[in-house]
């Protein structure tokens, strides 16, 4: 028999805030992480803005010792103090450095879509191609490795299940989700840290703007750029930061009396083969409503109760196809579709990140009872138009909420989908 | 360059590497670099590139390879400022 599987810790470093608090604070007000990026600018690209976390320097300064400083590029610092929060949040104490107690119950799956470019860009590459190998030091291949992200937090909190670091592009977040569930699940182990994380570098966005697939025609309003299911939607917006949420056996979380957020129902992660529409770029639709039915099956819920929809929704022409897979899978048309929004409106896409830190946003709007503002959208897509009641402009207040969906699709026909509900417990009385 | 000197600019340079930079207080010529100070050994590359830029020195591998207390460090650092 399954293990079943809450939440109960969370940690965030998003561009609009960081911390949960700030960060339920920014989705209720639909505050905006999109700022004019100059050296975007400076670099000639056609997209000349993105989300990324702010005053992170600071922050970083305040969680790690000079030591560990030398070690912890944007990528790793993202993952690492999100993990840290998230810990702290679930209930337990960051271990001292010299604590030889391992938790071997507990494991870490966060990943990235691209991961420590930073580091590479600047010392691997110009220090190799100057010559100048014997002097890199020693904290490159720490940084640069896939793994680097697990590998820091497993450190940090003396994790001794397993400690790995996932890539599927943009589902990234998402599957580490589903692979730490799983995990659970089949009784491996107790607790999960499960997340993603991205670095904001214009090496990492630069193949994105060369593909013209990222936004170049609101340099000049930030804020507005991030348009998801917007007529003038005009490509996605580039993102970093990182998520982790802290994944827990119920029984464990039950016996030590842990506070709960919400339930994992349900995940199933597939790719669409390249095939019937499909390729490296494009989602083949049969996967996606593939990917959707499973994880409704898995849950083992009636695609009637999904009262929220938290889409991938980029702000690409994307968009209305993912509705519409949406609206076949469930088989709701648009007079009982569940609301939709999309966090990418007030973040932009943070890659490898996204599906971590729009699983936090997902589990903290069903703990509080709310749809944070699909913001952007006032001129919803023509192909769309039946289902523009069930996209909130603004924030709403939503006490009967129970259940919300999640989905993400990456680069390689990638598709990852996730259903929360609400903790039989919660009576949202706080 | 006395070697007082020097080995005042090892407590400097250790300080960057060591978890623990209080353990520096009571350190000697005869302080291990990785038992005593918890410098972790991967890091020892890094003392030795900041030892070469702050000395003006280059400090070759096998030279390297036999510092295992400050003082080792220290000897080696006087010997080439000669």
């Amino acid at each position: 028999m399954k293990r079943r599987v809450v939440i109960t810790g969370m940690g965030v470093v998003a561009p609009n805030a960081h911390g949960l608090d700030n960060f339920e604070a920014a989705l209720r007000e639909g505050r905006s992480g999109i700022r004019f990026i100059p050296e975007l600018q400076e670099l000639n690209f056609g997209c000349q803005i993105g989300g990324i976390p702010q005053d992170f320097n600071n922050i970083r300064s305040s969680y790690f010792d000079h030591e560990k400083l030398m070690s912890i590029n944007d990528n790793i610092g993202y993952a690492a103090v999100s993990a840290i929060d998230a810990w702290r949040d679930a209930g337990f104490s960051v271990p001292a450095d010299d604590d030889d107690c391992v938790d071997w119950e507990t494991g870490v799956i966060v990943g990235s879509g691209i991961g420590g470019m930073d580091t590479i860009t600047n010392t691997l590459i110009p220090m190799v191609s100057q010559g100048k190998v014997r002097r890199m030091g020693s904290r490159v291949v720490e940084q640069v490795m896939n793994s680097a992200t697990s590998a820091s937090i497993a450190g940090l909190l003396a994790l001794g299940n397993q400690a790995t670091s996932n890539s599927s592009a943009c589902s990234t977040g998402n599957e580490a989700i589903i692979e730490a569930m799983w995990r659970i699940r089949l009784g491996l182990a107790k607790r999960m840290l499960a997340g993603g994380s991205e670095g904001p570098s214009p090496y990492i966005w630069a193949g994105f703007d060369a593909m013209r697939v990222i936004c170049r025609k609101f340099n000049d309003q930030p804020e507005l750029a991030s348009r998801p299911m917007s007529a003038t939607a005009n490509g996605f917006v580039p993102g970093s930061g990182a998520a982790v949420l802290v994944l827990e056996d119920l029984e464990s979380a039950l016996e030590r009396g842990a506070k709960i957020y919400a339930e994992i129902l349900g995940g199933t992660v597939n790719c669409g083969g390249h095939r019937m529409g499909g390729s490296i770029t494009a989602p083949n639709p049969e996967g996606v409503k593939r990917c959707i039915r499973a994880t409704v099956s898995d849950a083992g819920i009636a695609p009637t109760e999904i009262d929220a929809i938290n889409g991938h929704l980029t702000a690409t022409f994307a968009d209305p196809y993912e509705v519409k897979n949406w609206s076949a899978s469930l088989e709701r048309g648009p007079e009982n579709f569940p609301y939709i929004n999309s966090t990418k409106s007030l973040i932009g896409h943070c890659l490898g990140a996204t599906g971590a830190i729009e699983s936090v946003a997902v589990v903290l709007q069903l703990y509080k009872g709310f749809i944070h503002p699909s913001v952007n959208c006032e001129d919803i897509h023509p192909d769309i138009s039946e289902y523009r009641d069930k996209v909130p402009q603004e924030c709403m207040d939503y006490p009967e909420l129970r259940v919300i969906a999640k989905a993400g699709f990456g680069f390689g026909d990638v598709n990852s989908c996730l259903i929360f509900k609400i903790w039989e417990n919660n009576k949202r009385s706080y | 360059m006395d070697e007082q000197t020097i080995f005042n600019k090892m407590i400097d340079i250790l300080r960057l590497y060591t978890k623990d930079p209080s353990l520096l207080d009571k350190a000697t010529k005869d302080t291990h670099i990785l038992n005593d100070l918890k410098v972790n050994s991967a890091r020892l590359v890094d003392v030795i590139i900041k030892c070469e830029d702050t000395f003006g020195v280059t400090v070759e591998d096998d030279e390297a390879d036999k510092i295992g207390t400050i003082g080792d460090a220290v000897s080696i650092i006087k010997t080439k400022l000669g």
